[in-house]
């Protein structure tokens, strides 16, 4: 959940009182909140991080990395939709203590 | 796998291991502070293109894993009350608390959502005004500005049903702290290059030259680690202790400006608890004065939290790079990630898991000599 990744802003809107861009990330799209990054304009490549870009970074750069990171699986984690992250968890049953050693009664 | 077999026969990572190969003459122990990055290098096998002396050991950079017990368990109870609606990152699901996880909440009826960003939760408590809408924020400092808007725009805009659930933890103190511990074989850092975007790395120098350490502020990539080491190696084998920048493409001396004021308007420091470590003083962030009405910890009185960590686990000796995760008698055992004991086995960045997904069932000896056996093919 560190992972930073780089996307290109297609677009920049005014939400209320928020800059939003709409920023593309090889393919998937997602609502980003650029207030931390004042310079980042329609075309640029910036990196975020849950749903705010908090630097910006050169084009070849950021293609570079998301190639690295889609190549890495860790891509579609990081965009992954509630659905998705419901159904990973899911996947993964648990007891948080299946010898009963920590049960506190 | 395709990707790794390519990496490790790729001409620059070669030319970085050979490089390594050909700097070190002693053994190095390297501490990766960050969770991405241990899940990166042991993913990737970068452990095992390195000459078997040098060591990377696996920090307690991961936010989901240091998180305490206690608070899992505030969260489940908050999570569990009615008109409640709880959202978090989904790497929080299944955190094991001493009962239950936030799967299991959800499962029992409880409104429990996975946002990706925290602004999700600040609309969710917009368009839900009969609703108290909790964000569970935990994270290092990548993740605060995020978190501190959140709340920011709660108070903008006057949402009086948000609420923060805070666990924020902070780099440098830890440093400080494995540096002061007694027994530390740690003799250089890596820093994570995204918790520096945001924080710049000013606050390191202090610290290389208190500990004389070098600390070099290292991507996620493959090759950026590779770089990250063989920089930390040169310093080592010079006996220079510097903060190096090798992350320049994301990373700036003082990092995001606009970030950093924002977060010193919201947060404040204060000690914090780090599960299997214990406190370390002046090393997270709570809410400020002028938020503190934000905080799901005031709003929520939980009381009556007993806690229990199950007795097997020695997550705080993994976290502290005390012992390797296989050395763990627990480890793919009684624990697995289906059946976590502690939290370093839950989250894919906690280094338990990473080396149980990843087949690292060997000892230390096994492990070492397997790295040397790698070593020989790089050089070849
Ligand atoms: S293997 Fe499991 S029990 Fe052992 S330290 Fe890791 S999380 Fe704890």
């Amino acid at each position: 959940m560190c992972l930073a990744i780089p996307g290109r802003v297609d677009e920049i809107i005014t939400e209320g009182d928020l800059r939003v861009g709409k920023v593309n990330f090889g393919g998937v799209v997602k609502r980003v909140c650029l207030d931390y990054v004042p310079e980042v304009e329609v075309g640029d490549y910036t990196i975020v991080h849950v749903g705010f870009a908090i630097s910006k970074i050169d084009q070849e750069s950021a293609e570079q990395t998301l190639a690295d990171f889609r190549a890495m699986g860790v891509l579609d984690e990081e965009l992954a939709s509630e659905d998705e992250a419901f159904a990973r968890a899911a996947d993964k049953p648990q007891s948080p203590c299946p010898d009963g050693s920590c049960d506190p009664q | 796998m395709k990707y790794l077999t390519e990496f490790r026969n790729g001409e620059v990572a070669q030319r970085m291991a050979r490089e390594i190969h050909q700097l070190t003459t002693r053994p190095w122990k390297i501490m990766e502070v960050c969770g991405g990055q241990t899940h990166s290098i042991i993913k990737n096998g970068i452990d095992q293109m390195l000459p078997a002396c040098i060591e990377m050991v696996h920090g307690p950079g991961c936010p989901v894993c240091v998180t305490p017990l206690e608070l899992i368990d505030k969260a489940l109870a908050i999570a569990a009350q009615p008109g409640v609606i709880f959202c978090s990152f989904g790497d929080m699901l299944r955190v094991p608390g001493t009962n239950g996880d936030l799967f299991q909440v959800k499962g029992r009826g409880g409104d429990v959502r996975v946002v990706y960003s925290p602004l999700d939760a600040v609309d969710l408590a917009a368009k839900n005004p009969d609703r108290q809408v909790v964000f569970f924020g935990v994270g290092f400092e990548t993740t605060a500005p995020a978190n501190a808007m959140s709340v920011h725009l709660a108070k903008r805009r006057g949402l009086r049903n948000f609420s923060l659930l805070v666990s924020h933890v902070l780099v440098p103190p830890a440093i400080e702290a494995i540096m002061s511990s007694q027994g530390n074989q740690v003799q250089a850092f890596l820093a994570a290059g995204h918790v520096c975007s945001v924080m710049g790395y000013w606050e390191y120098p202090p610290l290389a030259e208190k500990f004389k350490i070098p600390i070099v502020v290292t991507g996620f990539e493959p090759l950026d680690l590779l770089d990250g080491i063989r920089r930390a190696v040169r310093q080592l084998e010079e006996g220079r202790h510097e903060v190096e920048n090798a992350y320049p493409r994301v990373v700036t001396f003082e990092g995001n400006r606009a970030a950093q004021s924002l977060l010193a308007e919201v947060f404040e420091v204060t000690d914090r608890a780090w599960r299997g470590i214990g406190v370390i003083p002046k090393s997270g962030w709570r809410l400020s004065e002028a938020y503190r009405d934000f905080d799901a910890e005031e709003r929520f009185q939980i009381s009556g939290i007993r806690t229990a960590e199950s007795p097997l686990c020695h997550s705080g000796d993994v976290l502290r790079g005390a012992i390797k995760p296989a050395q763990c008698p627990a480890f793919g055992k009684q624990c697995t990630p289906r059946h976590p004991l502690g939290a370093t086995m839950v989250s894919s960045e906690g280094a338990c898991a990473a080396y149980y997904n990843y087949g690292r069932f060997l000892s230390a000896e096994e492990l070492a000599s397997a790295g040397s056996a790698t070593s020989g093919e790089v050089h070849a």
